[in-house]
């Protein structure tokens, strides 16, 4: 028999398993972006808006983007045990800085012609915030979550040696029991998964880009300032 | 003289005396310092395993990282002045190295153990798949950032396009490239761990063997330890970035 028949079998007869498993992958991997947006924001929004203390999003963005993802899980399993909490700590950590350095760029490449005319109409600052710097900078925020979201599906695999059973990662991590045949085909979901939601937060991305922006759909158009590593990321699809 | 003397064969080979119930509780032994194993973190395992088997990992992760990066960084370069000229092989390559992107590192190591075996290569074809997207992504954004005017200027001062692919595309382009490199070696410090899983080599091995025991010391310090590499490798990468581009300094440069 050979190795892609063997790949084929696992599919017919593991199908239940590989669903409920990309299943609980993708509730997972919801959480954990949810978090780091939810983290994420709020400081990108407000580092942006003040135009000050930007070595918090870039210093705090890289130096979090270095964080070896095993070794938070490693780290953590020493300090806060085996489970759910440590793959969704480990997940956070690896989504927030690509949404932090994105929001923040955005927000702050907000014309200053446009805020000045916002502030000569009457706004305060949360509508100018709300209004005017948020919508204007959806399209690079989106684009980071977009990026996060990629990653975080293709590691989320990593609960398997975080102790936190259910995901894909049971299979890929255990080779042992599965055979090569399992792990491939659990890759295989893994991977259209991650796909996958790259193309629905594409599409999220267009919807919610305001239509006075719409020029910015045209994926060249250089969008301002925006550093090459996190914009154009995963331009396939 | 039993009956077993009538035995064909020897029982030699086998323990002939069955150990006893041991005395005591078992104390696992997780290599010194004498640390009970429910610690969180002890020191004296730290001390007592720094020169014996921290460091000789740490000084196995860097070189694979290095080797990784070096090799990752070779190709990328060739295949992003290919891309540079010719569009669907752009096109190509960033499809290719997107997909090589989203596979799990585990599953894409593991997939080459049945043609390269458990080895050092294996782990290094894992890793160098993964810089592509990175590296040539930021070469080839590099290269294409260079400012229509300087290179009307570059060839009105009678440059041919070699040249000025050479002395005014390609300096340009080395921010770029830098910043994708730092990218690269921070995202390969990390998968390297991975690997060790596979393979053992680097701190990852470290990390494996104390999570199969749970031994907390080793896990926290052999984690702690590749988290500080990569921070380390990180600045470092920043500071050559630095030297490599004194011209960026005098404007307000955005990190990448």
């Amino acid at each position: 028999m050979s190795f892609w028949t063997q790949v084929g079998q696992f599919f017919v007869h593991n199908y239940a398993l590989l669903l409920s498993e990309a299943g609980h992958q993708i509730v997972l991997a919801l959480l954990a972006v949810c978090t780091a947006t939810a983290i994420a924001l709020p400081i990108g929004v407000t580092v942006g808006h003040l135009h000050r203390w930007s070595f918090l999003a870039i210093s705090g963005g890289n130096a979090l983007r270095a964080l070896p993802t095993l070794a938070i899980v490693a780290v953590g399993i020493g300090i806060y045990g085996l489970g759910y909490v440590n793959i969704w700590v480990a997940l956070v950590v690896l989504a927030l800085p690509l949404i932090l350095t994105n929001t923040y760029v955005a927000v702050d490449g907000v014309s200053p012609e446009m805020v000045e005319a916002a502030t000569g109409m009457g706004m305060n600052a949360w509508q100018i915030v709300t209004r005017v710097e948020l919508p204007s900078a959806v399209p690079l925020i989106m684009a980071g979550i977009r990026t996060a979201t990629v990653y975080v599906i293709a590691t989320a695999y990593l609960a398997g040696f975080a102790g936190s059973p259910g995901t894909l990662g049971d299979i890929i991590t255990n080779p042992g029991s599965y055979q090569l045949a399992g792990v491939l085909a659990a890759s295989v979901v893994a991977v259209a998964l991650a796909f996958l939601a790259e193309l629905l937060l594409g599409v999220a991305q267009r919807a919610l880009t305001p239509r006075g922006l719409s020029y910015l759909r045209d994926d060249n158009h250089p969008t301002p300032d925006a550093p090459p590593t996190t914009t154009a990321a995963s331009a396939a699809a | 003289m039993g009956p077993l003397a009538a035995l064909p064969f020897s029982l030699a080979p086998f323990p002939t005396e069955v150990p006893g119930p041991a005395q005591g509780p078992v104390i696992p032994d997780f290599g010194g310092g004498g640390c009970p194993d429910d610690a969180t973190f002890c020191w004296s395992w730290v001390r007592e395993n720094w020169g014996s088997q921290l460091v000789p990992h740490l000084v196995q992760h860097i070189y694979i990282t290095a080797i990784a990066v070096v090799i990752g960084l070779v190709i990328s370069l060739a295949a992003a002045v290919l891309a540079y000229r010719l569009s669907w092989f752009e096109k190509g390559f960033m499809a290719f190295s997107t997909v090589l992107y989203t596979i799990p590192a585990l599953a894409f190591f593991l997939f080459f153990v049945p043609i390269t075996g458990l080895s050092l290569l294996t782990v290094e074809i894992g890793l160098v798949g993964y810089t592509f997207l990175l590296l040539f992504r930021n070469t080839l954004t590099g290269l294409r950032s260079v400012p229509p005017g300087a290179m009307a200027a570059a060839a009105g001062m009678g440059m041919t396009p070699r040249e000025i692919f050479l002395r005014i595309n390609l300096p340009l382009a080395v921010p770029s490239i830098m910043a994708g490199a730092r990218v690269a070696t921070v995202t390969v410090i990390s998968l390297a761990t991975i690997a060790a899983d596979v393979t053992p080599l680097g701190l990852g091995e470290l990390i494996f063997t104390a999570l199969h025991t749970v031994f907390r010391t080793e896990l926290i310090a052999a984690g702690a330890l590749a988290i500080l590499l990569a921070l380390v490798a990180d600045a470092l990468l920043v500071l050559a970035q630095r030297a490599a581009t004194p011209w960026i300094r005098v404007r307000r440069g955005r990190t990448t």
